[in-house]
């Protein structure tokens, strides 16, 4: 990967403290797993910044790469990946999503 | 190019011989599927790390055949207590 396609990543992840990699936007999500995600994340009434991947070939196949995981959605938190929509339903489940996604006080 | 339930378990334990693994195809079509996956491995690893293990062992299967892969990954002990 080159180190500009590496930063845009890097600059995308950052530009929400909670930030979702998904298909679609929040409003039309383009695959149940991302709609499942989104239904989450409302649910704790968080506010969350999102990125569409379908609309950019680029930085969807960079990171994966980036951060060693081959599907979506994926959630960052602080910049850090949180996971997939099993992970995300687990810590929903426990209700364990909504302390991670709070905004900082 | 489809792959079956038994070609994605046995990729799963050529990298993780300890593990048990059930795999379902959700659909009958070949590329949406379930996995639970219960390996000492995962002891004392975060469900992301889980999950990267079991995603390297696809390999390249995640980036074509398999279209979705619903992911459970415990350890004995925690698989024990369900």
């Amino acid at each position: 990967m080159n180190d500009q396609l590496r930063q845009r990543i890097v600059d995308t992840i950052a530009k929400d403290r909670v930030m979702l990699f998904m298909k679609g936007n929040p409003q039309m999500p383009q695959c149940g797993f991302s709609a499942a995600v989104v239904g989450m994340l409302k649910e704790t009434g968080a506010t969350f910044g999102s990125f569409n991947i379908l609309a950019d070939p680029e930085l969807r196949e960079g990171l994966k790469e980036y951060s060693s995981w081959p599907t979506y959605p994926q959630l960052y938190v602080d910049g850090k990946l949180v996971g997939g929509a099993d992970i995300v339903r687990e810590l929903h489940g426990k209700g364990e999503l909504a302390k991670l996604v709070a905004p900082l006080s | 190019m489809a792959i079956s339930p038994d070609d994605i378990r046995a990729r799963i334990r050529a990298a993780l011989p300890d593990a048990e693994v059930s795999v379902s195809d959700t659909t009958g079509g070949g590329d949406h599927f379930a996995a639970t996956v219960v390996s000492a491995t995962f002891a004392g690893k975060g469900p992301v790390d889980r999950h990267r293990l079991v995603y390297a062992a696809l390999g390249d299967a995640m980036r074509g055949p398999i279209h979705a892969l619903a992911l459970q990954t415990e350890t004995p002990e925690e698989y024990q207590r369900k």
